[in-house]
């Protein structure tokens, strides 16, 4: 008997209980929709990081203020501005590891362009922003050195707002939006980077400070909310880090024993030990969705030894008509196998359904690669030929005249 | 002795039990020949041992003490994959109780033999019809056994026991579910059969059935207590030591 022969027999024998065979395969279905859909969460939650942290750049550094004392009241980090404009041009002065520096102050508004409008964060930030961050233009131009120094009424728009706002084939280039009532030109539309980077529209610091931002928060007329600066080097990092810390310690008069009043973090780093822990976590969902394709092989090889005893005699009749030991067995092999590959191609199909749905339902990013659809498959294959082989050698293991003498 | 190498032959065929740890001797010291193209009925009581002799000669259970040999060659010497293929090629059975199987129509039952044969499905299909045809149940080949009655199962079930081209054909029983009428018809199916050449061993308890045999073998206890040839045939068959 050939394997074909084994898996038509199989078939045939299955059809004829098609509930008891649904129900068999149940948990294997269950077992591996859970791995598949698991595994799509956990991978979307690795890309939307890995998609931050290329966001963000390479070898970023980024300096926020941190807590600060005003008269002996602890204040909440951020509170208060600390870092000034002179701190950039310090930075990128006496620090040789710095490539480019950018300070930012950050609002949301309104961006409205003829009948359209957008609500987005309006980034007030130079030049030396899009160098540290890497990001390139999709058309146009980045701000001039007179439109930083003068206030220009100028904007450069994330993709998604130049989406929002601008019909598909129109050329923002040259076009006139507002913001705050300020007529702005956008001069030039940034390369896509990611959906959450993308909605965003860039103003010069100057223009931010003196026409939208300025008169609405804590800024005087010199700080920044944070900066961000680039590190020639990856091996640089911790170095240029000290460097950084060290001069602001120095510019902001800090004394030894004092708390900065500033943080230097890496961005990346800290979201690749996000990247870990997700990991971990998904690894720990897969053991446990795990549990279940073993159960489901529990309950294969209970059915499994439940139809050999029902089919005792079959097996003697078969056995009597010439079937080899091996070819009962590869009967019945054949049977927990044909459950668990269909179970299994069920349960992917389910899994993908499934994660699909969570994706639109709660907005995660979810992502099914083929590797995660084959190990739940393989797991599938290997259940049921772990399962299935003790009822399959006991079925082969029968004498035939015993078994053609049951009822 | 004809010349001709018997199909078959049993020298000294002993088998036993053990149940519970008591022997128990079902068969003991049998010896004859089963020659090409003979029909011979074992005749016995229930106990006598006919069917354990009837598995020994089917390959389905080997002598304890003594040898079998199927055209020469000793089948206790014979591995258990060897053993299933001969069942498949060269034995067929014919069960008191049809034993088809109940979820395959009729075609698919006649044909399962040939599963074991390696035969493509086309081939299997086409020999299955071939051997319905032979004993009259072509119309009936999509059906399922519990649609068929007793007498029509039974020729199905003579029909997958013929698929093979079989050297012999084992009928245990044949008509022992059946009523006389049927019975006769399949008995008549049979001695047909072995009218074209068909070499049949049949187990029977009744006496009348015995009668249609050119050859009787009779059992008690285990042992063989006559072998008789009736007139038809005025050699008597020796029988071996």
């Amino acid at each position: 008997m050939t394997m074909l022969q084994g898996f038509q027999i199989a078939l045939h024998a299955l059809r004829l209980n098609p509930l008891r065979s649904f129900l068999t395969m149940l948990g294997i279905v269950i077992g591996v929709a859970s791995i598949v859909t698991v595994f799509a969460i956990g991978a979307g939650a690795q890309l939307r990081l890995q998609e931050q942290i290329r966001s963000i750049g390479a070898n970023v550094l980024m300096i926020t203020p941190g807590a600060v004392y005003q008269g002996g009241v602890r204040l909440k980090e951020g509170s208060k501005l600390t870092m000034t404009e002179s701190d950039v041009q310090a930075i990128l002065e006496q620090i040789p590891e710095i490539q480019a520096a950018a300070g930012s102050i950050a609002g949301t508004a309104q961006v409205i362009h003829e009948s359209k409008n957008w609500n987005t964060t309006i980034n007030g930030t130079t030049t030396g922003h899009f160098m540290v961050r890497d990001w390139q233009l999709a058309s146009g131009r980045y701000f001039s050195a007179t439109e930083e120094a003068g206030a220009g009424k100028v904007v450069v728009l994330g993709s998604t707002v130049a989406r929002e706002l601008f019909a598909p084939g129109a050329d923002p280039i040259g076009a006139q939006v507002r913001i705050m009532k300020v007529p702005l030109e956008v001069v030039g539309v940034l390369d896509r980077k990611g959906p959450a980077q993308d909605d965003v529209a860039f103003v010069p610091l100057t223009t931010a400070k003196l026409r939208f931002l300025g008169s609405a928060s804590n800024i005087n007329r010199d700080s920044v909310a944070y900066i961000i600066a680039k590190v020639t080097a990856d091996s640089q990092m911790a170095g240029a880090r000290s460097e950084i810390e060290n001069l602001l310690r120095q510019r902001h008069r800090i004394l030894a024993g004092q708390e900065d009043d500033f943080k230097v973090q890496d961005p990346a780093a800290a979201m690749e030990a996000q990247q870990g822990a997700i990991r971990t976590v998904a690894l720990l969902l897969v053991a446990i969705a795990s549990v279940s394709l073993l159960v489901g092989g529990i309950s294969i090889m209970n059915v499994m030894i439940v139809s050999v005893t029902e089919r005792t005699r079959e097996i003697g009749i078969r056995r009597a008509l010439g079937g080899r030991m091996r070819d009962i067995r590869l009967q019945f092999l054949c049977e927990a196998l044909v459950l668990c590959l269909l179970g299994g191609i069920i349960g992917v199909a389910g899994g993908v359904t499934l994660s699909m749905t969570v994706a639109r339902m709660a907005g995660w990013i979810t992502s099914i690669d083929g590797e995660a659809i084959g190990l739940a498959l393989v797991f599938s294959i290997a259940t049921g030929l772990t399962f299935g082989f003790y009822p399959a050698h006991k079925a082969s293991k029968l004498s035939p005249i015993e078994a053609l003498k049951t009822e | 002795m004809t010349g001709l190498l018997p199909l078959i032959s049993l020298r000294s065929v002993c088998r036993t039990y053990r149940a519970d740890g008591i022997a128990v001797t079902a068969v003991r010291n049998v010896s004859f020949d089963i020659d090409p193209g003979e029909i011979l009925a074992v005749m016995g009581p229930s106990g006598s041992g006919k069917s354990t002799l009837m598995n020994m000669i089917g390959l389905l259970d080997l002598p304890s003490e003594g040898a079998i040999y199927l055209e020469g060659a000793n089948v206790a010497e014979l591995s258990e994959d060897r053993r299933s293929s001969l069942r498949a090629r060269s034995i067929g059975f014919v069960f008191q109780s049809y034993n088809l199987l109940a979820r395959h129509n009729a075609i698919e039952n006649v044909a399962l033999p040939l599963v074991y044969c390696g035969v493509g499905r086309k081939e299997r299909l086409t020999r299955a019809e071939q051997s319905l045809e032979a004993v009259g149940m072509l119309h009936r080949a999509s059906h399922f056994p519990r649609q068929l009655s007793g007498g029509e199962q039974q020729r199905v079930a003579i029909a997958r026991a013929l698929i093979a081209s079989p050297l012999i054909v084992l009928a245990d029983e044949p008509t022992g579910a059946l009523d006389s009428r049927t019975g006769a018809e399949i008995l008549a199916l049979l001695a047909a059969l072995n009218r074209s050449g068909q070499t049949i061993v049949m187990i029977t308890h009744d006496p009348g059935i015995a009668t249609q045999c050119r050859r009787t073998i009779r059992l008690h206890d285990g042992e063989l207590v006559s072998d008789e040839t009736p007139a038809l045939v005025p050699a008597k068959r020796s029988v071996a030591p």
